[in-house]
This record gives structure tokens, sequence and C-alpha cells, in this order.
């Protein structure tokens, strides 16, 4: 440890974050599990739980955003489109499910532009399609956009533009589609999930449930691919790209991986959030709830692996309380809370933690 | 073991010729110093030959070309290289480091899985380059020759044939360049070495043949004996060459 006192510049005594990674999310992770399926359920009225639902849903598209950001230095600033896509693709399964057999979605017949279900409606009728489609779907359109980005050495700033980018054109797209979307009211007013109804407010509680677990299940996939070699080596690309490629890796490759990944994950996402919320439409897929993903996993420490649900479901409660009493500072509020946190915390809420460790002793 | 051969290379950066016609013949086992001036192109020339800049030319190692291929793909051929700057992970342990540069050739299978067990190539080299005590330390807290140290071990890992190693011992204390000067020779005995240094004492002590490159061109070739009584040689080194020739 002498060459710590060599170098103290580019020695950061990072020893005890390290500690803190590995020990931390094992504990951390047991006692989120009882707090989400044992404490919240019971102290929390059934609004409360389901607005929880709702925050959980965004913390899912946080753990993606943690691992493709926070280890692999993409900043993901378009993980809209992604649960997006599967949010439309469970509301659109919804919505057929609900008409019946061979029956249109209400809303169609409301607009009556049209005389038969679209081609590419049709197979979200069955589950079997609709279900892994939710997750499929977005992980396809990744690995498309990935392969010709991550290729053409797209980084930095110009991947976070692209990103934006395609987030802003799939909105503009659904809203001028409201024939077959639903244009900007999306896809709303669903009686049932899968043969449950969902004004039940049992139902709901199973809603929330499977949400819950859902998030469990992606937070134990993020953290055995943080501990893996790929893990390993999705941090070497972060930090020095050219250096890895020379070990005779394709950085590409290693990238593409955690995209993905992080694609399917926003996917599960936004269609979980379908039957926890009611509703998906373009105002919750663009450029702005693209930012607001980003912004929670930046708070809460996107290098960690419960930082970004922390963030996530943080920032997303402190919107929904604070916009019910001044909805016009929460823009700005956020924006602060931002800039506050790139310019004093950059690890976000974790790093706080060892901050506070390193200046006790 | 393979050699490395080098024809008629060029590079220019927006028609400034940093490499101008440069043949080149390193052979198997070779220790070859690759000298010259600030600005010479020697660095240039490992780049080109590394596939990081666009050359014309040819080089081959052992008996295929490598000009034209990316990056990863020459690296999987066997041709390793080091930078003027250390580049480590720096926020990656000195066992991850290491690790990492044993397994490009791993399979997507055993990349998911958690390293169990250290692998063999892996503590042998931290014993080669002096590390063990330092395994779990992140390579960003190594000190300086240290941290070059550990470079090479991530050349030696990654079983390259053929390492180009640009200054490895700048910034090095005179034990730390002997220690270096000796990996240098055991590194050797089934590898083809090629390096960059500005250390004229390190290279007297540990070169085996000397290449020297100014503005782009080979100005002077052979031992260092040879080398150093190159007029030509003395003349752009001002006196250098001849302090204690
Ligand atoms: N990317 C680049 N763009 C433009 N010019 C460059 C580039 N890289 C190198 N050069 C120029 O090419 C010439 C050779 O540079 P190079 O780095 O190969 O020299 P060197 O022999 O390694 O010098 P040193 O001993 O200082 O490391 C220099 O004049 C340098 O300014
Ligand atoms: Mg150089």
């Amino acid at each position: 440890m002498t060459s710590t006192v060599e170098r103290p510049v580019s020695a950061p005594p990072v020893a005890p974050r390290r500690r803190f990674v590995l020990r931390g999310p094992g504990v951390g992770l047991a006692v989120g599990a009882v707090v989400l399926f044992a404490v919240a359920p019971v102290a929390l009225s059934d609004f409360r739980l389901s607005l929880l639902a709702k925050y959980l849903c965004i913390a899912m598209v946080a753990v993606g955003i943690g691992l493709a950001w926070g280890r692999g230095g993409l900043l993901t600033l378009g993980q809209g489109v992604f649960f997006g896509l599967g949010g439309y693709a469970m509301a659109m399964h919804m919505k057929l499910a609900d008409a019946g057999p061979g029956q249109m979605p209400d809303f169609m017949l409301l607009y009556g532009q049209l005389d038969a279900l679209p081609w590419w409606w049709a197979p979200f009728r069955s589950p079997y399609f609709a279900l892994p489609a939710t997750v499929l779907l977005p992980m396809l359109v990744a690995f498309l956009l990935g392969s010709l980005v991550f290729r053409r050495r797209v980084r930095g700033a110009y991947f976070a533009i692209l990103s934006q980018a395609l987030a802003a054109a799939l909105a503009i797209f659904l809203i001028g589609q409201q024939g077959t979307t639903g244009g900007t009211n999306g896809l709303t007013d669903f009686q049932g999930f899968f043969g449950y109804d969902l004004d039940d407010p049992v139902n709901q509680r199973m809603v929330y449930f499977i949400v819950a677990a859902s998030l469990l299940a992606l937070l134990l996939i993020a953290r055995q691919l943080i501990r893996s070699r790929y893990g390993e080596l999705l941090v070497a690309v972060r930090d020095s790209e050219e250096r890895v490629r020379f070990l005779g890796y394709n950085p590409a490759n290693v990238k593409l991986v955690a995209y993905v990944v992080a694609a399917g994950m926003a996917g599960l996402a936004g269609a979980l959030f379908v039957p926890a919320v009611g509703i998906i439409n373009p105002a919750l897929i663009g450029i702005v709830p693209s930012i607001e993903f980003v912004i929670g996993v930046a708070v809460g420490g996107r290098a960690t692996l419960l930082g970004p649900v922390i963030g996530a479901v943080a920032v997303a409660w402190a919107r929904t309380t604070l916009s019910e009493e001044f909805p016009a500072a929460w823009t700005y509020l956020q924006g602060l809370l931002f800039v506050l946190v790139v310019a004093f915390l950059p690890g976000g809420l974790a790093s706080a933690r060892v901050l506070l460790r390193r200046r006790s002793p | 073991m393979s050699g490395l051969r080098i024809r008629d290379l060029r590079v220019s950066f927006d028609g400034f010729k940093a490499v101008d016609g440069v043949d080149l013949d390193v052979a198997p086992g070779d220790i070859r110093f690759l000298i010259g001036p600030n600005g010479a192109g020697k660095t240039t020339l490992v780049d080109a030959v590394t596939g990081l800049v666009k050359a014309s030319g040819s080089v081959h190692f052992g008996d295929a070309e490598l000009l034209g291929r990316p990056v990863h793909q020459i690296a999987r051929m066997g041709v390793g290289r080091t930078f003027q700057t250390a580049t480590v992970f720096e926020e990656l342990t000195v066992l991850q480091n290491l690790d990492i540069a044993a397994g490009a050739g791993r399979s997507p299978w055993s990349l998911l899985r958690r390293r169990t067990s250290v692998p063999t190539v892996v503590s042998e080299a931290l014993e080669t380059i002096n590390l063990t005590a330092q395994r779990d330390q992140l390579a960003g807290t190594l000190a300086h020759g240290q941290k070059q140290w550990l470079e090479i071990g991530m050349l030696l890992v990654q079983d390259v044939r053929l390492l180009l190693l640009d200054e490895p011992v700048a910034g090095m204390s005179h034990d730390e360049r002997d220690a270096t000067g000796a990996l240098l020779g055991v590194v050797s005995r089934d590898r083809t070495v090629v390096v960059i240094e500005h250390d004229m004492d390190f290279m007297r002590s540990f070169a085996r043949t000397v290449t020297v490159l100014h503005a782009g061109k080979v100005l002077s070739e052979g031992s260092v004996a040879q080398v150093q009584a190159d007029p030509k040689v003395q003349e752009v080194y001002l006196g250098q060459g001849t302090r204690d020739a």
C-alpha cells in the first residue's frame, strides 16, 4: 500500500468502495426483497402500492441503464424507445384481448378510419407472440442499432444524441398514426390482464407483486453480469476501449451485449408499466422521459447495482409529490438536482456513503 | 517463432510523411531497439504495424500480412504492444487486468461466469513481473514502474509472439530499469521484441540490434557498436552518441 501514498492523485482510496460494491448488493438485495414483498404490501394503501408499482417499473429501466451506462459508459439517453416498444407490445395485446376474438380494439372503431385490423396488430392477439415480443422486440432493435453504431465507433455525445433522436422519432411516429396507435392519447382503458379484472384491487396487488418480482429478477441478472468476467471486461471497455482492442477483443461486441440487455430490461419495464399504470402513450417514451430515466440513475449512483434503483424510485416519488404541489417548478428542480449530482456527487448517492465513510476515520 | 518484415511502409498525416518508406527486418527472437529523435516516426511505425493508423506498404509477421486488418484481429495474430504512457485499466485490480488480457479467446459462456480461480498463465505472469503481492490492488494505485510491468505482463498472458514496447522504462528508477531489461531477456526466449527507447544506457545494456529512425526514414541499422560508430547517427544525436562511444 505504499504506492497509494506515493501517487495520491491517481490513487483514490477505492479499496473501501470495492468492498462496498461486492458485499453491499448481497445484503441490499435481501433487504430490498423484504421491503418489497413484506413491508410495502402491508404498510401501503392500494393507491400507494400501485404508485410504487409504477416507480418500480421505472427502476427496472434504471437497472439496465446502470449496466450500460454505469458499467459500460454508454450514455443511453433513448431508453424510452425500448420502454415504449415493450409497453406498446403489451398494450396491443391487452387491447385485443379486451376486444375479444376477431374484434377490433375500441379506439379503432371510435376513430372509424379502419375497416380491418392492421396486419401488424394481428400477431399481438396471441399471448405467445406478444409476451416474448415485449422483451425480444426491444432487444432486436437495440441489436440492429447497436451493430450499426458501435462498429462505426460512434461514442459519447454522438451516441447520446442519436439515442435521443430515435426516442423523438418513435414518439412522433406514434402521434402521427392516430388511427392505428391511438396517437397522443396512446393506448388506455384496459379492462383485463390475462383474464384478471384490472379494476379489482386484489388483481392490482397481484400486478404489484409481478413487478416487484421482475425487478428482483433483473437485479439478479445485472448482479451476475457485473460480477462475471464479462462485467470486468465491460468496465475495461468503458475506461479504455482502445486498450481492450489491442488485447484482441472487439469492443463493439462487448458494448452491444450491455446495450441489448439494457433494452430488454426497458422493454419488460414498459410491458409491466401498462397493467400497473393503465396507459402507454407517446409522452411516456419520448425525449423527456428518456432523460428522466437517466437522471434517476445518476442521482442514485450509476456504477452500483442498487444505486440506480434507489435513485429512480426516489426521483419518481419526488416528481409525484412535488409536481402535485408545484407543477411548474418540478422541471427546474429536476434539472437542478441533476446538475448538483453531476457537479458534486458524480458517483451519485451511493458514493455519498463512501465519502462519509472516508471522512469518518 | 516468427520474425517481422516491413517493406516500404508509409504513413502520412495530411500530407506530412511521418513514416516515409521504411524497410525493417527483425529476426525471430531478436531484441531490436528502435531509436531516433523526437518525432522520428517510431510510435507511428508501431501504430501502423498494430493497425491503429492507416499505412501503405506491407508488414508481415511470419507469413501473415498485417496491414489492412482491424486492430483486434492483429492482436489475435500474436502482435501486442504497450503505449508511451502506460495504459492499464485503473479501476480494475492487477489480477483483473491480467485476466482480461488472457481472455480474448474465451467462450461467451465462460465470460458470463465469475472467475473462480486464478488461471495458471496469470499467476505465472504475476511472478514474472513481480506483482504477486499487488495482485488484488487496483491498477490505478500502482507505482509508475509497476504499471509498465503490468502492461508487459498483460502481453505475456495475451500470449503474443511479437512485443512492441513504446518507451517501457521512461520514468523508471535505475533498479527498475535493470529489472525491466532482465525481463526483456526472459521474454525474448520465445518471442520477438521491438523496443522504442530514448534511454541510451538502457539500449547499450539490453539491445541485440538497433535501428535508428530519423524523419520517417531508416538512418542506420546494426549492432549497438555499429550504430554508435555511424557518423550520421552521431550527427542526428548531436554528440549524444559520441559521448562515450
Ligand atoms: N495523429 C497524428 N496526426 C498528425 N501528425 C501526427 C500524428 N501522430 C504523429 N504525428 C506526427 O508524426 C511525427 C512522428 O510522430 P511519432 O509519434 O511517431 O514520433 P516518435 O518518433 O514516436 O517521437 P517521440 O520520441 O517523441 O515519441 C511527428 O512529427 C508527429 O507530430
Ligand atoms: Mg513516440
